[in-house]
């Protein structure tokens, strides 16, 4: 086993990373450069179909044969990248399943013809967020390939109360009719939402601003460096 | 053939379960902070859907999203910041080993 540890070792001294050759920083960086790739394509051509949309090109989101695929083809990069994070042992990996994962979201947001949602869930969740979580990663371990695992009776406990309520959750969902459906919402233009935003959501949206800045000098209060 | 709100509840639902299932087997306190954003996101994503099959014109169910990114952010910054601090005074995040308070 020993042999088949790779050692990168920058001459510096600074920086010394030791990870097994199974979780080789090459795969790793592909892995990354390919799904930023494909969800780069993907949303530059999601957001141009928005565009399109907003000024009257394209009607709606696709329907029918084109929405059937999309949708397939998303909600399975969706489900694939959940179960992606679930079983990966490294929390490297997590951050990348879960990077994919809310590209994916943020694509069936566009299907859902909410294209600002859709944005924003592309710059904060998958741009902001994910970066704070691999800095509290890199932060937080002396190398970021360290990996703890669960007993294996608490695996399975977690793994049958998880796929108990997701039949149970799917088998109602199969057997509701849902009442009230018989309009599909077109979408809501950017100037809409910004008006119910700063008229009926006034006091949330006021409060959403107090919580950030609160949220500011208290992470820097407690990230900060003791004198 | 057509894509109705049952099949984002569906997806949905695998996003909650997901995240659920990482929050009870990960022990590493920056795992566990992805399976809360995981079921974060899954409530964004019912919200999202009831709007645009229930609501008539209405964002109501967009602008909730909103609030709910937001809401996620600051979790998420406020979560890393203690992480961190946990990990200067114990210099491990496993959050079996982070005892001290038990007494």
């Amino acid at each position: 086993m020993k042999s088949e540890e790779r050692r990168l070792k920058i001459e510096m001294g600074t920086v010394h990373m030791v990870c097994p050759s199974r979780s080789s920083p090459f795969a790793l960086r592909s892995c990354f450069s390919v799904g930023a790739l494909f969800l780069s394509f993907a949303s530059t051509a999601f957001a141009s179909a928005g565009t399109a949309i907003d000024r009257g090109v394209m009607t709606a989101a696709p329907a029918g044969k084109l929405e059937w695929l999309l949708f397939n083809l998303v909600a399975g990069g969706v489900v694939a990248s959940v179960i992606g994070v679930c079983v990966s042992r490294n929390i490297v990996r997590m951050a990348v399943w879960l990077f994919i994962c809310l590209g994916s979201v943020a694509m069936l947001y566009f299907m859902l013809a909410a294209n600002f949602l859709g944005a924003i869930q592309l710059i904060v969740y998958a741009g902001g967020t994910l970066v704070l979580l691999i800095f509290g990663v890199m932060l937080t371990s002396k190398s970021p390939w360290v990996r703890w695992e669960a007993p294996l009776v608490e695996m399975i406990a977690a793994g049958v109360v998880c796929v108990t309520l997701l039949v149970s959750l799917w088998a109602v969902l199969l057997r509701t009719t849902w009442s009230g459906l018989e309009s599909v919402s077109p979408g809501a233009s950017l100037a809409t939402i910004g008006e119910k935003l700063i008229n009926v959501y006034l006091v949330p949206f006021e409060v959403a601003g107090v919580l950030l800045m609160i949220v500011m000098v208290g992470a820097a209060h407690l990230a900060r460096q003791e004198e | 053939m057509t894509i109705g709100l049952t099949h984002y509840l569906v997806v949905a639902a695998v996003l909650f379960c997901g995240g659920l299932f990482t929050m009870m087997t990960k022990r590493n306190a920056v795992g566990i902070l992805i399976g809360v954003e995981l079921v974060l996101t899954s409530s964004i994503l019912n919200f999202v859907a009831f709007d645009r099959y229930l609501g008539k014109g209405r964002v109501d169910g967009q602008i909730t999203g909103l609030f709910i990114i937001v809401l996620a952010a600051a979790e998420a910054a406020i979560a890393v910041a203690i992480c961190i601090n946990v990990y200067k005074n114990l210099s491990t995040v496993d959050v079996d080993r982070a005892t001290r308070l038990q007494g």
